[in-house]
């Protein structure tokens, strides 16, 4: 049986409002906490459920909690990170705008142990419907008292603010975020000092994803030792996977961590097979950053174990041979996907966005996407494959953010895996022509010799 | 020289703007930046003229080139006009698995316009953009503050007339239905 705790009133219509939400079992975790715990306590609720960073990078929750600065007379701010903008991610936007009170008792609960007395949920600006769902539910708790002074009769207080950003990837990068928060373009910070001792207007600031944020009511309410118990190993809990690309059910489900790999992508559950009756051909596991692996790979690790949904399982092998769980954003390609032109798709995207600050990143997204173009519409050269490989060293850990590192991997997990098809499409220029090429003459893998 | 319009806020959006600058600790205004930015462009036409960015500039009480560097460095705030209705189309990897291709193809045939470009008529801007977090419900474009998902050929031509017929400006801001 599937665990669900994120999800677990999905189906409830007119969740979005307060008195519905609140006849579920709604903020209770909000009077548990603030009648009956200590600020440190909630901290310590969340360590020990183990509740990993639902951005991308998967660092304990607890412990980013415990580096929290807390200088007397400074006040501190809980940032929430809702610019989910990592392609094939889409699970944030679905849970604010099903269950946004769920994002607030989140930030009312994460703000009382982290001792916020102001909170901002930091929203990309496409989400602009979902800001307006947000800001109704944010006056409807305001209306109960369940933000703004004295919350439930105790003597903590609350404002929770909504603010949209303008388009731009790179403030899904906390420093880029906050940066963005404060009126500025979104480059991000030098690090350290990080943003737990230096954040938004210089004062120590915890920036957390929104599944992160609306697991913490769920901690509160089974405890952090009981929730440890639900995932496998340290991967704890359950994650949102957004699924799309070539299934027969794309969409958002709540998976407990553990799950096999294969389980989610043919079970009726869950994506419910490849679209059309076709093969499996690649899998991008955790939002287009994390390196794409083959069908072979994606179902089995290299030591020939099952893949399991679970930050160790998919980072199994290392890049060679394996990936990472990242924001959960499972893009699924059928053998009529050409890789090359996913490729190149994903390389346009990184150059779109790279802020510009560093120059491996700026000028280095700008060489792989023209050299990628080339490539795919018949104009590459042979030796356009090392030359690829070569940027990609140049810019990995070369840049202030990961954005370098989140373009990089791409272009060499595609080459280390699909290099004959890279290959094909230099030496056939004539074939590749058609933008449709791998759709009307599926391009068939040699199987696996010696990864990279 | 013609005549120029005084640019300032409607009421009830100035009282928006200062409310929306109250949101940050005192002296902080300039938070309110995007915001800001948001509703200038809903009032003003669909893009942010240098002296609308201006006017932003003195509201948050700081140097107009602090608003223009921030607006050129979004994607969602247009330094040039647009037509009524600015199509954005997502064609990131996942839209482009499910066809996002073949609808920008499919807008630029029947509006008879490029990407990048307006109709003769003012009504129509293409434009295509990065991953909007639709993935699961590909194709789709996204005008104004709405999302059109799953979307066919057909689907679109309808959508095109509604447009047209309604002829209004859709913006980030009109209200949820």
């Amino acid at each position: 049986m599937a665990r669900k705790i994120l999800l677990v009133n999905d189906h409830i219509e007119g969740l979005a409002n307060i008195d519905v939400y609140r006849r579920n079992g709604g903020y209770a975790a909000v009077e548990k906490a603030l009648k009956t715990m200590t600020p440190d306590a909630v901290t310590e609720e969340v360590k020990k459920s183990g509740l990993r960073g639902r951005g991308g990078a998967g660092f304990p929750a607890g412990m980013k909690w415990s580096f929290l600065a807390k200088p007397p007379g400074v006040p501190r701010y809980l940032v929430c990170n809702a610019d989910e903008s990592e392609p094939g991610t889409f699970k944030d936007r679905y849970l604010m705008e099903r269950n946004p009170h769920s994002l607030i008792e989140g930030m009312i609960v994460s703000s009382f142990a982290l001792g916020a007395r102001t909170s901002y949920i930091y929203i990309r600006g496409e989400y602009y419907y979902v800001l307006q769902i947000l800001e109704k539910a944010i006056a409807e708790a305001y209306e109960v008292g369940l933000l703004g002074k004295n919350i439930m009769g105790t003597d903590f207080s609350l404002d929770l603010y909504v603010q949209p950003g303008g388009g731009a990837y790179i403030c899904g990068e906390e420093t880029g975020l906050i940066e963005s928060l404060e009126g500025k373009r979104g480059n991000p910070r030098i690090k350290p000092p990080f943003p737990a001792v230096v954040g938004v207007w210089g004062c120590p600031t915890v920036v957390n994803n929104v599944e992160t944020i609306a697991a913490v009511p769920h901690i509160v309410n089974m405890t952090g030792d009981e929730y440890a118990k639900i995932g496998i190993g340290r991967s704890t809990g359950t994650k949102l996977i957004s699924a799309s690309g070539h299934i027969n059910k794309p969409g958002v489900y709540e998976i407990e961590l553990g799950l096999p790999v294969e389980e989610f992508i043919y079970s009726d559950a869950y994506c419910g097979g490849i679209s059309e009756g076709r093969s499996l051909k690649a899998v991008v596991a955790g939002g287009s950053s994390v390196p794409v692996l083959p069908a072979e790979l994606i179902l089995k690790t290299a030591a020939g174990e099952p893949r399991l949904m679970s930050y160790e399982s998919l980072s199994d092998g290392g890049f060679a041979t394996g990936t990472m769980l990242g924001s959960g954003g499972f893009i699924v390609y059928s053998e009529t996907a050409c890789m090359v032109r996913n490729l190149w798709n994903f390389s346009r995207f990184y150059h779109h966005e790279s802020c510009g600050q560093c120059s491996p990143c700026r000028e280095g997204t700008g060489w792989m996407e023209k050299i990628l173009h080339n490539i795919e519409s018949g104009h590459g050269k042979v030796t356009d494959l090392d030359l690829l490989v070569d940027i990609c060293k140049k810019i990995e850990g070369n840049t202030i953010c990961p954005l370098g590192d989140a373009a990089a991997w791409p272009v060499a997990s595609h080459i280390r895996h699909f290099r004959e098809e890279f290959e094909y499409h230099i030496n056939n220029p004539e074939k590749v022509k058609d933008p449709r090429h791998c759709e009307k003459q599926p391009f068939v893998r040699k199987a696996q010799s010696n990864p990279a | 020289m013609a005549e120029q319009k005084e640019i300032k806020f409607s009421e009830e959006s100035l009282k928006v703007a200062l409310s929306l600058m109250r949101r940050y600790p005192v002296g902080k205004q300039k938070s309110a930046m995007l915001p800001l930015l948001h509703l200038a462009q809903a009032e003003f036409d669909g893009w942010l003229s240098v002296p609308v960015m201006n006017y932003v500039a003195s509201l948050l009480e700081i140097k107009p080139v602090e608003v223009y560097e921030v607006a050129s460095f979004y994607s969602m705030f247009n330094l040039k006009p647009v037509g009524k209705c600015l199509l954005e189309v997502c064609h990131t990897s996942p839209c482009w698995l499910n066809g996002a291709d073949e609808l920008v193809q499919h807008l630029q045939k029947k509006l008879n316009i490029k990407v990048g470009e307006t109709t003769a008529d003012g009504m129509f801007s293409l434009k295509t953009v990065e991953c909007l977090g639709s993935c699961g419900t590909a194709p789709m474009l996204q005008c104004g503050s709405k999302y059109y998902e799953k979307l066919t050929h057909d689907k679109m031509d309808e959508l095109l007339d509604q447009f047209k017929q309604k002829g209004e400006r859709p913006t980030y801001l009109d209200p949820l239905q």
